[in-house]
């Protein structure tokens, strides 16, 4: 992006005012347009050795993820399993990036995941609604840290966002970061509920100049979730973002991704809207459950040559 | 670094069904022309693609008076809601033998697949699908009582969308009542001669459409021919003004589609990323082969810097080769000459002065293929700013008001289309008031629509295709002394 952005940073966090200015100059996005690209795109068609590719990039930067009240200390351990070895029969297989849960189940996953490459993720900040005060989202991220969390995933109050209350938003950031520590934080801006694309654009630079090291779509308990469109103004921002400033900081799409299509349709954007370097899993992830299996399956069926049965993957 | 490669996604080329031997379709039939053949390349390659056969002018003598017969005895007494059927059918088999059509245009054309099966053929169906649902309603079209056909209608097409532009001349005659006699560009005649099949699937009574293959000379024969009542023509604007010169004084109806120099404006607060993707699309899609083309890229100073070097990055990302690739963004230049006149006029650009960009994308050593290409610093003056370079070359100056912007975009002897890049409405409606231009897009580029009337100011030409506007260029209006 232009110089004159880049001088324009420096003055957006100053105050909130400063603040509203910034992010209500950012360019517009336009509905049909976005759409009509992220829909071109997706009909890029990956085949052979780029789907080989893809489908274990894929797998290196799957966020496995159960966030259930049902969840168990049990089923948190035997999901750390699958996240190292995500096909026991196939040695080769990549480890998944992290295995995300609630804080209190935490300490569960840090320990079953101890010595391996797997990091653990916590929500954080009254996941998934984000209802609840400064202390309260403060002590959950001060749970989920001193658990062994080396990843935070915050919700944005989004009730002050649609308000208008942006320096109450980048403010809360800043604290969690803050308490985040050494753990890196990513900002769920819940897409879903910000109406419009610009709304997207302004979240995520909100989120970005408020130290935010990921920005992720969505917590998965709302519908629309991640979307082709919605992942490319992200990725936009984050693309402008480096180019303004040289840092470079990550995407995560999260909710309704459950085929390897999908997957690597989003791969392909990243690829062709933020660059090549952000096809990596410390820029780039996928928060699924369901998709693992998927990817697993297309794997096995590309090295088989045929599809084998469900059954031959670990639940 | 990871590299994230496509592998080839080629389309399969058998889906094409590609004959070795196509003949001229005329009263029905296939027959033999007495011209001589041509051989139809396929640009990607440069190989030979197939042999047609090409029409003499008594070969056009003999299309026209078919023509004349079935207008006569069947087509123009039928009621519209009958001639509906059979061009309802005619675009179900489009959509039928979409996949096939697709193919065999990438082959004949050199435009990228995921282009033929996504926009050309689908399209070419809808204008079949809307027009039809004129034919019985041509009472209410607002265009008097009971409008009447003209009669035979002469018409020639070029060879940038050999079918979407065969369907734009074709529903609007058939569903008006007249019948047709068509020359298909010299270079890509295979998608016409696929449409006569269709034709015959549809049962379409023998002489409503007939298809002449042929070059230039044939074209001159058909548009000149004394018994042909109306002369469509799409191409260039040196064989319109002939056209038009040669049809002076004479009573057949004309109406040309021709060449352009269209301005894509880019204001200081347009929606930039999708700005960048409008101008992607309006001089990229179709290598730049659309008379509608954005090839003057008309940007406000304060964000030109920023406008062009994420211009530049998008268009690093083209992808450029073999046409039947899933993947391709950008296709072959669809023939040798075409391919010399963009280099010649990009040389003309160097010389001039002007900056060249040129996108580092790998080009194939076979074919005829011209990387996408971004001129700065390029003043009015130049032939670069004027002429229309029909390739994937792009001219970008810049403005500081609205009032220069309007100037600098109606500097041209062309007039067909405009885009316009704001997020204020108000400067939308004042813009499409002062572009001197019959298509000005906001916030879009290269939309087309049946519905939507399209054609030319100034040289660009005259007469609407599409819409109501479309259907009055086929039918009788006072001065013929229709009621």
């Amino acid at each position: 992006m232009s110089v004159a952005l880049a001088e324009r940073l420096d003055d957006a966090t100053r105050d909130a005012s400063s603040l509203r200015r910034f992010l209500a100059g950012l360019p517009g996005v336009d509905q049909v347009g976005l759409e009509q690209r992220a829909a071109t795109l997706a009909t890029r068609s990956i085949k052979q050795d780029a789907k080989r590719w893809a489908i274990d990039t894929a797998i290196s930067m799957v966020d496995l993820t159960t966030l259930e009240g049902a969840d168990t200390r049990g089923a948190v351990r035997s999901l750390c399993a699958k996240a190292v070895r995500p096909d026991p029969q196939r040695p080769d297989t990549p480890s998944v990036a992290a295995v995300c849960v609630y804080p209190d189940l935490a300490a569960t996953a840090v320990e079953a995941l101890a010595g391996t490459d797997v990091a653990v993720a916590s929500v954080a900040t009254a996941f998934p609604s984000g209802r609840s005060n400064r202390a309260v989202k403060l002590a959950d991220t001060a749970l989920a840290v001193d658990s062994g969390a080396t990843e935070v995933d915050m919700v944005i109050d989004r009730g002050a966002f649609l308000e208008g209350r942006y320096g109450d938003v980048f403010d809360e950031i800043v604290a969690v970061k803050q308490a985040c520590g050494d753990s890196h934080l990513k900002v769920i801006l819940e897409t879903g509920e910000l109406a419009t694309y610009d709304n997207v654009r302004k979240a995520s630079w909100l989120a970005l100049l408020a130290g935010g090291d990921v920005i992720k779509t969505s917590t998965g308990k709302v519908s629309p979730a991640a979307t082709l469109p919605v992942a490319h103004v992200m990725l936009q921002a984050v693309r402008d973002f480096h180019e303004a400033t040289g840092e470079l900081r990550g995407v995560k799409v999260a909710g309704g991704i459950r085929t390897t299509k999908d997957a690597i349709r989003y791969l392909v954007a990243v690829n062709e809207v933020a660059g090549e370097r952000w096809l990596t899993p410390s820029l780039f992830r996928f928060g699924a459950s369901s998709l693992l299996n998927d990817l697993l399956l297309q794997r096995r069926a590309k090295q088989d040559g045929h599809y084998s049965g469900a059954n031959y993957l670990p639940e | 670094m990871p590299v994230f490669d496509y592998a080839p996604a080629p389309e399969n080329r058998d889906i094409a069904r590609v004959k070795q031997y196509y003949q001229p379709f005329i009263g029905g039939g296939f027959v033999d022309g007495d011209g001589e053949p041509l051989k139809t390349l396929n640009p990607a390659t440069g190989e030979v693609l197939a042999e047609v056969s090409t029409v003499s002018s008594s070969d056009v003598d003999s299309a026209v008076h078919a023509a004349r017969r079935a207008f006569e005895r069947v087509w123009s007494p039928m009621p519209g809601a009958e001639r509906a059927k059979y061009i309802f059918r005619i675009a179900r088999l489009i959509q039928e033998r979409a996949r096939e059509l697709a193919v065999l245009e990438s082959l004949d054309n050199g435009k990228p697949i995921r282009e033929s099966r996504d926009a050309d053929i689908p399209t070419a169906a809808a204008y079949f699908f809307y027009h039809a649902g004129w034919a019985d309603k041509l009472d209410y079209a607002g265009l008097g009582p009971s409008p009447q056909p003209l009669g035979v209608a002469g018409q020639v097409i070029p060879w940038n969308f050999p079918l979407l532009m065969l369907a734009w001349k074709i529903a609007p005659a058939l569903a008006t009542g007249n019948t047709v006699v068509l020359k298909p560009a010299e270079t890509t005649p295979l998608t016409a001669l696929v449409f006569a099949e269709i034709c015959q699937q549809a049962d379409l009574p023998p002489g409503v459409v007939n298809i002449v293959p042929g070059a230039g000379d044939v074209g001159e024969m058909l548009v000149t021919h004394p018994d042909v009542d109306k002369v469509a023509f799409t191409g260039s604007t040196e064989v319109g003004k002939l056209i038009q010169r040669q049809l002076a004084g004479t009573r057949t109806r004309l109406t040309l589609e021709l060449g352009g120099k269209a301005a894509n404006i880019v204001f200081d607060d347009a929606p930039i990323d999708q700005a960048i993707e409008g101008i992607v699309n309006g001089i990229f899609f179709n290598q730049g082969h659309v008379c509608c083309a954005g090839s003057r890229l008309l940007v406000q100073e304060s964000v030109a810097d920023e406008v062009l070097s994420k211009l530049r990055a998008r268009v690093e990302t083209l992808r450029l080769g073999d046409p039947l690739d899933k993947n391709t963004d950008i296709g072959a230049i669809n023939s040798a000459e075409q391919l010399a006149k963009i280099r010649e006029l990009v040389a003309s650009g160097e010389d001039e002065g002007a900056q060249r960009w040129t996108s580092p994308c790998p080009v194939p050593e076979k074919g005829f293929f011209f990387a996408p290409t971004v001129f700065s610093g390029v003043e009015s003056s130049m032939r670069i700013a004027r002429e229309e370079i029909f390739g994937p070359v792009l001219s970008v100056q810049t403005f500081r008001t609205p009032d220069e912007a309007v100037t600098k975009a109606n500097t041209t002897p062309y007039g067909l289309s405009a885009g316009v890049w704001t997020e204020k409405g108000s400067r939308i409606l004042w813009l499409t008031s002062k572009l001197r231009a019959g298509v000005v897009w906001a916030n879009t580029f290269n939309r087309f629509d049946p519905a939507a009337p399209f054609g030319g100011y100034k040289e660009s030409g005259f007469g609407r295709e599409g819409g109501r506007s479309g259907l009055a260029a086929y039918l009788k209006g006072d001065d013929d002394g229709a009621v």
